[in-house]
């Protein structure tokens, strides 16, 4: 085994990435869940309302709805501009 | 007053046949009189698994639709006294399952038994949504391994809204873990997910830890389930889990590569 194998193998290991996906995806999955049903539609609705001024891929939109004390709930929207087009 | 426990697990493939058969098996093995529910309609398996194929009569939509009864229609298991089985239909309905009729026929199965085991099949659809719905307990079969962990989670989901003591706002399902297909050379290469690392994303209870064994396979080959071969490592890990489903405290074993002593290394073995 050469100096350069010895450093690579100590890179993470694949069932520490397979954990680190897990985490995110799940979590994602479980604030969708808990949200309310229009979620997904409102935020496709959304990024369509800005498509027709920019044009940005799907996945460059986030639509969050949280849940802060029992009172308020606040939608949060996050959109990433291409730098190219203002 | 019966128990209603659902083998389920969302992604297909991952032992929840086998793990029914053995939970069942298991329990009646404990005195339990149990009777094990196939809901794969269209993809009934557990006659096979549990090597009663030739003895299917009617089944469980013949039930349903009150062309046969509960008495000719259960299988009585020939090598475990207590364990009775109701067959899956292999109709194409998808919709052969009706809520108002499967809650008939449980609750007509409740009189006379101790547990049921309802075998779900895999997805999210009628027939899984069926078997997960009338249930006090779920035992949730996940494999190390990403998209099952991840169907895992969606199923929980399910038991936690989408079931009867949800939506009457009764106490929710008690949820477990079972752990199958596990391989701890594997884990220990740093190749597979750890017990401990699926019990944090998850975040339920584990009840049993089952490894790659090849007894699985050589069990449903013939037609018996792994928890009477209770000389492998699947056999023994099953019989711990019936234990601790029942309530008690048991370690777990063949968590750990197991280290071989000087005889073995050199006979092999």
């Amino acid at each position: 085994m050469s100096l350069l194998d010895y450093f690579r193998s100590s890179k993470k290991n694949t069932a520490s990435t397979a954990k680190e996906r897990l985490q995110i995806i799940v979590a994602h999955e479980r604030k969708r869940r808990n949200g309310p049903d229009y979620l997904p539609q409102l935020e496709r609705d959304i990024l369509e309302v800005i498509r027709k001024y920019v044009d940005i891929p799907a996945d460059q939109i986030a639509v969050s709805l949280e849940q802060r004390g029992d009172q308020i709930s606040v939608l949060e929207l996050n959109v990433t501009f291409p730098d190219d087009k203002r | 007053m019966a128990k209603i426990i659902v083998v389920t697990s969302g992604k297909g493939g991952v032992g929840k046949t086998t793990s029914s058969a053995a939970i069942g098996t298991g329990l009646a093995l404990a005195g339990h009189k149990t009777v094990i529910v196939d809901f794969d309609i269209g993809l009934r398996n557990l006659d096979l698994i549990m090597g009663c194929e030739r003895r299917v009569v009617y089944d469980f939509v013949n039930v349903i639709n009150g062309e046969a009864n509960l008495k000719q229609t259960l299988i009585k298991d020939k090598r475990t006294d207590n364990l009775f089985i109701l067959p899956a239909s292999q109709t194409r309905d998808k919709d052969a399952l009706t809520r108002e009729g499967v809650e008939k026929v449980l609750n007509e199965l409740a009189k006379d038994f101790d547990f049921i085991i309802c075998d779900s099949p895999a997805g999210i659809e009628s027939g899984a949504m069926m078997a997960l719905y009338f249930a006090d307990e779920a035992v949730v079969v996940t494999n190390p391994e990403v998209s099952s962990v991840r169907d895992s989670d969606r199923i929980l989901g399910m038991l936690s809204s989408k079931s009867r003591r949800a939506e009457q706002g009764l106490e929710g399902i008690k949820e477990h873990l079972l752990l199958t297909r596990y391989n701890p050379e594997r884990v220990e290469k740093g190749e597979m997910l750890s017990v401990e690392d699926v019990k944090e994303i998850l975040a339920i209870e584990l009840v049993g830890v089952i490894p790659e064994s090849q007894a699985v396979l050589n069990a449903s080959n013939s037609g018996q389930p792994v928890i009477l071969d209770k000389d492998s490592d699947a056999g023994q890990a099953y019989l711990d889990t019936i234990k601790r489903l029942l309530g008690e405290q048991v370690p777990f074993r063949f968590l750990n590569v197991e280290k071989k002593g000087f005889i073995k290394r050199i006979f092999g073995g």
